[in-house]
């Protein structure tokens, strides 16, 4: 155990975030049991308001967990001094088993908070509250998701032990070595830059359509998950060398990293917040479009799609600023 | 998009009118507020101030130190190491060191007697000379004959010519500093020269190479302990970060009583206050209006907080040398130290702030807040 | 126009010192007329006012304003239909204190988001035309009550509502300040503005500009008398339910 500040704040605020998540599971409950939006009992009502409570403690949630994420980051950045062998954050999170579940799990509390708050947007727009059940419905599924975030970041950083030996990137992301960190750095550059551009470019479009229906939403939400993880091989396959100028260096968190102007805050962000978008317009499209949402559900998925393609196309812009300004060449 | 700014610039106006309205009340929470935060945040500056004054202690030290262990303790190292580290390739500037402590009775304190590297010509020292740190001066009162006395080991009485006293920049470290020349230093503790050194300092011209060189060490000296500049930063790291820990973590309990405090004047609405959003709900605001509203002026008040607090440490941590936790922190014993740290505040620590206290204060309002804002607009017309 | 139909608000409803405030209501109010609703104290006047005016749900039975049934909404389109439709004079005005007439005046209107700029001027215009160009940046508790009832107007203007709902708007005035209120509704209806009032007061019911007094008793209708002189379409249907 390293008593640190910022570990400490860490595990406050995964700890609440499990706590308030689990409360709202509860309600869930009992709101998937009892919910009548015609009726005008007092417990409709009492349900009715306990909504506005669940749906601020979770909006508050969101904005604490994404802050929770870079500082997680940040602070296996700056902790990297502690281990020998660790030189980024890579090599905190290789401290213990925990590390790199924990990390993936707190990625997976944002895009989960993120679609429900999108979902929710949706539905406090209509006039009968069309997409209510589905949506407490999904706080439930992402419940354990929630309690196994907070539980990977308590374990990972209770059992951080200074005097354990850690590996880190240069050893990781190799292509010739075995593993999936490897698998990801294995790419054809020319193969990974195509990727990259080319499936930007694709769910931007997708994203932009106007007119797209249903299956097309549905669609471009499975793409973007598909996409994410192309992107961030096609990353560390191909930017980074770029980033670092030496064809060997294929770490995506040594990005991270001052000395690298910070650009992979700037390359993760409109990435990462483009395929919440886009994962949570496609649950709203196969969740179908209700009556009372007839005009508002598809003006809604426009906006959001819209902005969705703006952050792909930034992405793909800063990806490209990266390769050009780099003096290293990868591709003849 | 222009709607819910708007939207939001009317709450936010019409929450500071609020805040002034009820300035007793109000006053009171920010009161409390900022001083929680005023204790944790001097609690991070001081520990990561202390963290920076020891890397720049560190920097200049040699990236690799090797002892000599006899029976798993530190001994002298014999002289001709020198020459056989000296061989190394990659290995640069190997010269042995000497140092020693020396308890001195009169003040209950403990020096650290030092013979200056070789290379470092700013410290020299000529026999019957000395350079000491500021502490020591203070502690010994040096400025009034300009000599220090010292009792040797053997007995014997020690008269050093005061040549300079060590600035206050990284004080930490040099305070109890005491420099002589290799003569004096070998009289002082009755060291013959083919006693050797207390360790042997070299440099490593790649810091990439510092491993190999390791290796190569470990293997013409098997016996003796090798450690890099890196580890002892590790050390000190780990040292600090744990002390603050600790700290922090008395803290915390600081923290619930806030929590529990905020929760408390959070629920606490008065009737006048009651009926306010009543007839703000009654004329047109939504639940969700109230909520906004109300988490506004948590926010404002946060805002404030955090601001004052800060500042207040900083003043307290940078300006004021923390004075109310140095005893904590530091725990160096007799020789305190005229502090004065070098300000060093990362956004990281202020994140880390806000996140220990905005996070806990929201949270623990939110439920008052919200039953406030359930309030039922019909109130207005009993 | 609104349309009770059979609505019954039960106040505590489920507990032992639950009350049936308004019991079985079907009744029409229509547009453009000015309505006074009379009773003894405790009879459901005020109740079925918070019920009409969106602030309370009805326990049992069904609202429609104009076709949009109004009764089962959420909270929150509730909140938004009584934004945009309804404005509220209320029995001590309840103006909020320590604010000046002028904020009292825009507070309704700041859910919109309208520009800052814009709704000032629109709530200065108003209380301009009130009067009330000097006492502007007068906190709303050292207004005297004469004046404090035009910001209350002025405020349920703000959002140009169809309806004016007003809770004993008289009773804590005296005759002269009565006059100007009642010149104030004349005023109103001309404007085309519907106007619903609540009222012990005689000199209220016997005033010329009213079209229409419902009394009530016990929580029920006992009679709808049109007094006006263009009397309202489809009166009679109401009242007593069958
Ligand atoms: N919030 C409430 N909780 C419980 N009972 C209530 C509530 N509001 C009103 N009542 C009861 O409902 C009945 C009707 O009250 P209401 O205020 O509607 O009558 P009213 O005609 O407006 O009376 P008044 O002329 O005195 O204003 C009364 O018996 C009252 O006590
Ligand atoms: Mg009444």
């Amino acid at each position: 155990m390293i008593f640190d500040p910022p570990i400490l704040a860490l595990l406050l605020t995964s700890g609440i975030t499990a706590a308030v998540w689990l409360a709202a599971a509860g309600f869930a409950v009992r709101l998937l049991r009892h919910w009548d939006i015609r009726s005008g009992s007092g417990r409709q009502i009492r349900l009715e308001r306990q909504t506005y409570l669940v749906a601020t403690a979770l909006k508050i949630v969101m904005v604490a967990q994404m802050a929770a994420l870079a500082l997680f980051v940040h602070n296996a950045d700056r902790m990297a001094i502690l281990f020998t062998g660790a030189m980024c954050a890579l090599g905190t999170l290789n401290v213990n088993e925990w590390g790199m579940p924990a990390f993936l799990a707190q990625m997976g509390m944002f895009l989960a908070a993120a679609i429900w708050l999108l979902v929710n947007r949706a539905d406090e727009m209509g006039r009968d509250y069309p997409h209510t059940r589905a949506k407490y419905a999904l706080l439930l599924a992402f419940a354990p998701l929630a309690l196994a975030a907070a539980a990977l970041q308590w374990l990972y950083f209770l059992n951080l032990d200074p005097n354990v030996i850690t590996s880190c990137c240069s050893k990781l992301f190799t292509p010739e070595g075995a593993g999936v960190q490897a698998d990801l750095s294995a790419m054809d550059p020319r193969a990974a830059l195509a990727l990259l551009f080319g499936g930007s470019g694709l769910l931007a479009a997708l994203a932009a359509w106007p007119r797209a229906g249903r299956w097309p939403r549905v669609a471009a939400g499975i793409l973007a998950a598909l996409y994410f993880t192309g992107a961030v091989a096609a990353i560390i396959s191909a930017v980074a060398p770029y980033v670092y100028e030496t064809p060997n260096h294929h770490c995506p968190f040594c990005l991270l990293k001052p000395q690298y102007g910070f650009i992979g805050y700037l390359l993760y962000l409109p990435l990462f917040v483009a395929t919440a978008l886009l994962l949570g317009t496609g649950l709203l499209a196969a969740l179908g479009t209700p009556a009372s949402l007839r005009d508002a559900q598809p003006a809604f998925m426009r906006r959001v799609g819209c902005i969705a393609a703006i952050l792909y196309v930034s992405f793909a812009a800063v990806a490209l600023y990266a390769i050009m300004r780099s003096h290293l060449i990868l591709i003849g | 998009m222009r709607r819910w700014l708007g939207r939001q610039l009317h709450l936010v106006d019409f929450t500071l009118g609020a805040l002034m309205r009820r300035k007793g009340r109000n006053f009171m929470l920010l009161t409390v507020y900022t001083l929680v935060i005023f204790m944790l945040a001097s609690v991070m500056f001081l520990g990561s101030a202390l963290r920076h004054e020891a890397a720049t202690a560190l920097k200049g030290a040699p990236e690799v130190t090797v002892q000599n262990m006899v029976m798993g303790r530190h001994a002298l190292s014999p002289p001709e190491w020198v020459e056989r580290l000296s061989r190394i390739r990659g290995a640069r500037n190997v010269h042995g060191r000497l140092w020693g402590y020396f308890y001195d009775q009169a003040n209950g304190a403990n020096y650290t007697l030092m013979v200056p590297p070789p290379h470092a010509r700013d410290i020299a020292v000529r026999e019957g000379e000395t350079v000491i740190g500021a502490s020591v001066a203070r502690l010994r009162e040096v400025h009034r004959t300009g000599y220090l006395f010292l009792l040797s080991p053997a007995g014997k009485l020690f008269r050093l010519k005061v040549a300079r006293t060590l600035p206050h920049r990284s004080e930490l470290l040099s305070a109890d500093l005491v420099l002589l020349s290799e003569k004096d230093f070998r009289t002082f503790f009755n060291l013959k020269p083919r006693d050797g050194f207390t360790d042997i300092a070299l440099a490593v011209r790649n810091s990439n190479e510092v491993p190999t060189v390791v290796n190569k060490i470990t293997r013409i000296l098997p016996g003796a302990r090798v450690i890099t500049r890196e580890d002892v930063l590790r050390t000190y790291e780990n040292v600090f970060s744990w002390r603050e820990g600790i700290v922090l973590a008395m803290l915390a309990a600081a923290l619930v009583a806030f929590a529990i405090f905020a929760f408390d004047k959070a629920s606490g609405l008065s009737a006048e206050e009651r009926r306010e959003i009543g007839i703000l709900k009654a004329v047109g605001w939504e639940t969700s209006d109230i909520i906004a509203m109300k988490l506004w002026e948590g926010g404002i008040v946060s805002a404030f907080a955090l601001v004052f607090g800060v500042a207040a440490a900083y003043a307290h941590v940078f300006l004021l040398d923390a004075g109310l936790l140095a005893p904590v922190l530091k725990g160096w014993a007799v020789l305190y130290p005229d502090f004065s740290l070098t300000p060093v505040i990362d956004r990281m620590q202020l994140l880390t702030l806000a996140f220990v206290t905005v996070v806990p204060f929201t949270v623990a309002t939110l439920v008052p807040v919200w039953k406030a804002a359930i309030t039922d607009p019909d109130i207005v017309m009993r | 126009m609104i349309r009770l139909e059979r609505v019954t608000r039960i106040h505590n409803e489920g507990r032992p010192n639950a009350v049936t405030a308004v019991d079985d209501v079907s009744l029409e109010l229509p547009d453009r007329r000015v309505t006074v609703l009379r009773g003894p104290s405790g009879s459901g006047k005020t109740t079925l006012l918070t019920l009409v005016g969106c602030l309370a749900r009805p326990t049992r039975g069904r609202i429609w304003l104009d076709d949009e049934l109004i009764s089962a909404l959420p909270e929150r389109f509730m909140t938004e239909v009584r934004r945009r439709t309804f404005g509220f004079i209320f029995q001590r005005f309840n103006l909020v204190r320590g604010v000046s007439a002028l904020e009292n005046v825009m507070l309704p209107a700041y859910p919109a988001g309208e520009p800052h700029a814009a709704l000032k001027a629109r709530a200065q215009a108003l209380l301009e035309r009130f009067h009330l160009r000097d006492r502007m940046h007068e906190k709303a508790e050292l207004l005297s009550g004469g004046e404090a009832q035009r910001v209350a107007i002025a405020r349920a203007l703000i959002n140009d509502p169809a309806w004016i709902i007003a809770d004993e708007p008289t009773a804590s005035l005296d005759t002269s300040l009565v006059e100007r209120f009642l010149a104030e509704v004349r005023d109103l209806a001309k404007a085309g503005k519907s106007i619903i009032i609540t009222s012990h007061d005689p000199r209220v019911w016997q005033a010329d500009v009213v079209d229409r007094i419902v009394t009530m008793q016990d929580g029920r209708i006992v009679s709808v008398e049109d007094v006006g002189k263009a009397p309202a379409a489809a009166a009679g249907r109401e009242g007593s339910p069958p």
